[in-house]
C-alpha cells in the first residue's frame, strides 16, 4: 500500500493536495522503503526528533545513501560559501545563530522587527497600489504582483541593500529561488550554470557591501553582522556572506508561500476572509493556523542519525537520512482535533510549521508580521476577490510547496 | 441518591471554596468552570490583589523594567467567583465543612481546594528583621519595596542565601550597577537544587559579574543604626560587612499554620495528599472533599519511587490545580493522577537555567552537551543507573528530549553520542549534593521519602 508513496509525494501531480498521502503515511509513523530515507510523519515523533541531540543537521554525518531524491541542498547549497547555521550542529550552529540574532531579536535587539511594521505596511500599500494602477482587475497574479516581490523588498531593507540596488537584488533572488524549484523540462547543466552565476554575483555584491559597511556602519543588519562585537567575537566575511545568503533564501521563498497559501485558503473559506476584513486583529491567530494548515516548509529532508535510535518501535540505524514531514505532523489527528479543518480559533496551536528545537525558524517573527500585514491588507483592499483557478498551478518543489501563480479576479481595489 | 446524582448536584448547585488566590487557585477555578461547575465559587486570598504572577518579581520588576502591580495573571476565562480578598483563612472545621476567616466570618463548602502556597522565610531575629532596609521577596508588595530601595542607589546590598531567588536578586543588583555581597552557608550557590558541580559554575557566574560571593559562611546578626536602619551584618568568620539593603533569601515556608488542630495532615512540609490531590488527614486517611494544589501540596510521584514531592514550581502549580479541579468534579474511576514531571527555570546573569526531573535525587552528573566553561551545556543527573534529572544553561531547547529520557527511566550514563559532546562530558562526576542529614535552606524540592504504603507516616504539627 505504501510502496512508492514517497515517489507519489514528490510527484508533481500530488502537489496541489498532498494531504491524503500524508494521511496514508501516518499509518506507518516511521516509514522506510528499501534504501531510501526514514520518513517520520506523526506529530509527537517529529517533535521528539526535533529536540533529540542524537539527530544531526550537518550533512557530513550522513552516510551517503542512494535513492534519497532530496539529498540536494534546499537553501541552494554551494561550494562557494561555507555552510550556514541551518546546516551546522552545535557548537558552531549556536555561535553563528547567536551572533546573527544579536542585531535581529531579543535580548540585544528586542524591537528590530516591530520597528519595521510601518515600513512593511508601506511596502504592502505600494504593491497593492501598483496592482490597482496598472493591473487588469479580471486577472491578477497575486504571486507575481504581490507575494513574490514583497519579501525580497523586505529583506533588502532589513539587510540594508541600497534602494538603487534593489532591482539587481531581485533578479539574483529570483534566479536562486528558481533553483529551488527544479523544473524537469529545463536543462540541468544550463540551470546550474545560471544559478552558480547568480550566486557568484550576489556574493561579490554582498562582499563589496560588507566592506563598505565595515568602513561606514549604518546600523542596518549587514553593518551589525559585519562589525558587531559580542562575547562570540566578530563574524568573518565568509560567515557574514553565508548568513546573509541564508537570510535571503530561507526568508524569501517561505514567506512567498506563506502569503500565497494564506490567500488561497482564505479564498476557499470566504467567511474567514470576511472576518479578516472586518477585524484585522484576527490576522495573528489566522497566520498561526495557516502555519499549521498549509505550512510553506512541508518537510525537513536534511537530518541524520548520529547513532542507532528507536522511534515508534523502529530502529533507525546510525548515519540514516531522516525526513521529517512537518505538514503531516500538523494534520495528525492524535494531536489536533479535526485537523483538516481550517480554524483560526483553534486553541493550543503548537504546530510544526516553523519547526521546533534549536533550528526552529530564525525569521519567524518577521515572517509572522509580514504575513499578518499582507493578508489583512489584501482582505481589506481587494473587492470581492475570486479564485480563477482552483487548484492553481503549483511550483515543482515538494519541500517548499506553494502555488507558482495565484490568478484572481476582483471587482476593484479599494483606496489605501 | 446514587453517586452520580450527587456529583451532578454538586456541579449544578454545589459550593466550592478555594483558599489561596494565586496561580494554583486561579487556574483551578478556571478549570472548575471549564468542566461545567455552575454552583457557587468562593475565592479566599490573604492579599488584597487579584491573582498575580511571581516569576517577574525577582527579574523584570527588580530591574525596573516592569512594575510590581503590572503582573496580574491573564485570565483563561471568566470564573464568576465571589472574591474574599485581603482576609486570610484562619481555620478549618472538617466535620462541619466550614472555613473560618480571620475576620470571624465562616464560609461553608461542599468541596474545598487548598492552595495557600508558601511565604518567604523570615529572618529569625524579629527585631533585626524589622530594621529599615531589610527585605524578603515573595509578594508584589515585597518586590515593589525592594525595587524602590534598589532604585535609590544603596552603597551595598547584602543578599543572604544563594538559592534561585537570591541569585536572581544578586544578578538584578549587578545589572543595576549596585555593589552586592552574597552570603551563602553552602560552598556554592544553587547547591541544594543542583549540586556542587553545577554550583561551581554558578559561583563563577557570580564572581565574573562582580558579585562579592562569600560561601561557607553565615550571617549571624544584623545591626541597625540609631534611626532603626540596617547598617551592617556580622558574619560567622568574625567580619562585619556594611550594607544599606539586606535581602533575606532563605527559602520558603508553607502556609499551613491556619490548619493546625483541624485534623488535616498539614505541617511544615506541606499538606500531604494522594496523587489525585485529595488531602490526607493526620491519620493518613484520604479525605473525599478536600483537595490540595500548588506549592503547599505534597504528593507521591510514581516516577520518583512514590516519594512525596513538594514543588515550588510555576508549572506544577498550574498542572496540579487542573488535576485537582478535574478530580473534584469526577467519579472515582474518572479521576486522574498528577504525574507532572518537575520542571523549573531561572534567569540570572544573562543565562537561562532550566531543569527537569529531580536533580537533587541524583548522585552523579554527566555533561552530555556543550561545556561548563562556556556556560552553555546540558547536565544529566543519574540515580542508581537511570536518568533522574537534567539541567540546562542556555540550552533549554533540548529539555523535551531529556524529559522523555527521565520518563522512560533511560540508563545512566547515557550511552549515545550527541551533537555537542565534548571530551569533558565523557565521564560522570559525583554530583556533589550536600549531606541530606545536614539542614540547609532553600532547595526547591524537598523529598521526604515515605511510600504510600508506609503506615509509619509521622505528623509534625510544630512549625520551625
Amino acid at each position: 500500500m505504501t510502496q512508492g508513496i514517497l515517489r507519489q509525494i514528490l510527484d508533481y501531480s500530488s502537489r496541489a493536495n498532498p494531504y491524503p498521502l500524508y494521511e496514508e503515511l501516518r499509518k506507518t509513523p516511521v516509514f522506510h522503503d528499501g534504501d531510501g530515507p526514514y520518513v517520520v510523519s506523526t506529530y509527537h515523533e517529529i517533535k521528539g526528533l526535533l529536540h533529540d541531540p542524537r539527530i544531526s543537521s550537518d550533512a557530513r554525518n550522513l552516510t551517503p545513501t542512494a535513492g534519497d531524491p532530496l539529498s540536494q541542498a534546499d537553501e541552494g547549497g554551494s561550494e562557494v560559501l561555507p555552510p550556514s547555521f541551518l546546516k551546522l550542529d552545535p557548537p558552531d550552529h549556536d555561535r553563528l545563530r547567536r551572533m546573527t540574532n544579536r542585531p535581529f531579536g531579543p535580548p540585544h535587539s528586542p524591537r528590530r522587527v516591530e520597528q519595521m511594521r510601518g515600513e512593511l505596511g508601506g511596502i504592502v500599500t505600494g504593491l497593492i497600489d501598483t496592482i490597482a494602477a496598472k493591473g487588469d482587475p479580471n486577472r491578477i497574479d497575486l504571486v507575481e504582483e504581490f507575494s513574490y516581490p514583497f519579501p525580497v523588498t523586505v529583506i533588502c531593507r532589513l539587510l540594508g541593500v541600497p534602494p538603487e540596488d534593489e532591482a539587481r537584488f531581485h533578479v539574483w533572488a529570483d534566479t536562486l529561488a528558481a533553483s529551488l524549484d527544479p523544473d524537469p523540462d529545463a536543462d540541468p547543466a544550463e540551470r546550474a550554470k545560471k544559478t552558480e552565476g547568480a550566486r557568484m554575483e550576489l556574493g561579490m555584491y554582498l562582499a563589496g557591501l560588507i566592506e563598505e559597511r565595515r568602513k561606514n556602519p549604518t546600523g542596518d543588519m549587514l553593518s551589525e553582522l559585519a562589525t558587531g562585537q559580542g562575547p562570540d567575537g566578530t563574524m568573518s566575511t565568509m560567515e557574514v556572506l553565508s548568513t546573509a545568503a541564508l537570510l535571503l533564501i530561507a526568508g524569501h521563498e517561505t514567506t512567498v508561500n506563506l502569503i500565497t497559501n494564506g490567500m488561497l485558503t482564505l479564498l476557499r473559506n470566504p467567511e474567514h476572509l470576511d472576518r479578516l476584513r472586518s477585524d484585522p486583529d484576527v490576522a495573528v491567530p489566522m497566520v498561526e493556523e495557516l502555519l499549521r494548515f498549509e505550512p510553506p516548509v512541508q518537510l525537513l529532508p536534511q537530518r541524520s542519525t548520529l547513532t542507532d535510535i528507536e522511534v515508534a518501535g523502529v530502529t533507525i540505524p546510525k548515519g540514516s537520512s531522516l525526513w521529517l514531514i512537518l505538514a503531516s505532523g500538523n494534520r495528525d489527528p492524535k494531536r489536533f482535533e479535526d485537523p483538516d479543518r481550517f480554524d483560526p480559533d483553534r486553541p493550543d496551536v503548537q504546530h510544526l510549521g516553523l519547526g521546533s528545537g534549536i533550528h526552529s525558524c530564525f525569521g519567524a517573527p518577521l515572517a509572522r508580521l509580514e504575513a499578518a500585514l499582507a493578508l489583512s491588507e489584501l482582505a481589506r483592499r481587494l473587492e470581492n476577490p475570486r479564485l480563477l483557478e482552483d487548484p492553481p498551478p503549483y511550483r515543482q518543489n515538494a519541500v517548499l510547496r506553494g502555488p507558482r501563480h495565484l490568478p484572481v479576479a476582483v471587482d476593484g481595489i479599494r483606496a489605501a | 441518591m446514587n453517586g452520580d446524582g450527587a456529583l451532578e448536584q454538586l456541579k449544578r448547585e454545589g459550593r466550592i471554596v478555594v483558599v489561596g488566590a494565586s496561580l494554583a487557585g486561579l487556574r483551578a477555578a478556571e478549570t472548575l468552570r471549564e468542566k461545567g461547575f455552575a454552583g457557587e465559587l468562593t475565592m479566599i486570598g490573604d492579599e488584597p490583589y487579584e491573582p498575580y504572577d511571581r516569576p517577574p518579581l525577582s527579574k523584570q520588576v527588580l530591574l525596573g523594567m516592569a512594575t510590581a502591580d503590572g503582573t496580574a495573571l491573564p485570565r483563561r476565562r471568566d470564573i464568576d467567583a465571589k472574591w474574599r480578598l485581603g482576609v486570610p483563612a484562619s481555620g478549618l472545621d472538617m466535620a462541619a465543612r466550614r472555613v473560618r476567616m480571620a475576620d470571624g466570618d465562616e464560609v461553608e463548602y461542599d468541596r474545598l481546594l487548598i492552595a495557600t502556597g508558601v511565604r518567604a522565610r523570615a529572618w529569625p531575629n524579629p527585631d533585626e528583621a524589622a530594621l529599615d532596609g531589610v527585605f524578603v521577596l515573595r509578594t508584589r508588595g515585597d518586590a515593589a519595596a525592594l525595587e524602590r530601595a534598589l532604585a535609590a542607589g544603596p552603597g551595598r546590598v547584602l543578599v543572604i542565601g544563594a538559592g534561585f531567588t537570591g541569585s536572581e536578586i544578586a544578578s538584578a543588583c549587578r545589572e543595576r550597577g549596585l555593589a552586592v555581597t552574597v552570603a551563602e552557608r553552602a560552598d556554592a550557590p544553587l547547591v541544594g537544587a543542583l549540586g556542587g558541580v553545577i554550583g561551581a559554575v554558578a559561583a563563577e557566574m557570580h564572581r565574573e559579574n562582580g558579585v562579592d560571593l562569600r560561601t561557607g559562611i553565615m550571617v549571624t546578626s544584623l545591626e541597625g543604626d540609631s534611626s532603626g536602619r540596617v547598617r551592617a551584618a556580622h558574619l560567622s568568620d568574625g567580619t562585619t560587612l556594611e550594607a544599606e539593603v539586606v535581602v533575606v533569601s532563605l527559602g520558603a515556608q508553607r502556609n499551613t499554620e491556619w490548619l493546625t488542630g483541624s485534623g488535616l495532615g498539614a505541617g511544615p512540609r506541606g499538606i500531604a495528599c494522594d496523587a489525585g490531590c485529595r488531602a490526607f488527614d493526620i491519620w493518613g486517611i484520604v479525605t473525599d472533599d478536600i483537595y490540595v494544589a500548588g506549592d503547599v501540596a505534597r504528593s507521591p510521584h510514581a516516577l520518583f519511587g512514590y516519594q512525596f514531592l513538594s514543588l515550588e514550581h510555576w508549572g506544577n502549580a498550574v498542572a496540579q490545580a487542573e488535576t485537582a479541579a478535574h478530580n473534584m468534579l469526577s467519579r472515582s474511576a474518572d479521576r486522574r493522577p498528577h504525574l507532572w514531571v518537575p520542571a523549573f527555570w531561572s534567569s540570572q546573569f544573562g543565562v537561562n537555567i532550566k531543569s527537569v526531573g529531580v536533580p537533587s535525587m541524583g548522585t552523579e552528573i554527566v555533561i552530555t552537551q556543550g561545556s561548563r566553561a562556556e556556560r552553555r551545556f546540558v547536565g544529566v543527573y543519574g540515580y542508581q543507573g537511570r536518568v533522574i534529572g537534567a539541567v540546562t544553561f542556555d540550552q533549554c531547547r533540548w529539555l523535551d528530549f531529556y524529559e522523555q529520557q527521565i520518563e522512560r527511566t533511560a540508563p545512566f550514563p547515557p550511552p549515545y553520542p550527541t551533537v555537542d559532546r565534548r571530551p569533558e562530558g565523557e565521564r560522570p562526576l559525583d554530583a556533589d549534593f550536600p549531606d541530606p542529614s545536614v539542614p540547609t535552606h532553600g532547595p526547591t524540592i524537598t523529598l521526604s521519602g515515605y511510600s504510600p504504603a508506609d503506615r509509619r507516616m509521622t505528623f509534625t504539627p510544630a512549625h520551625n
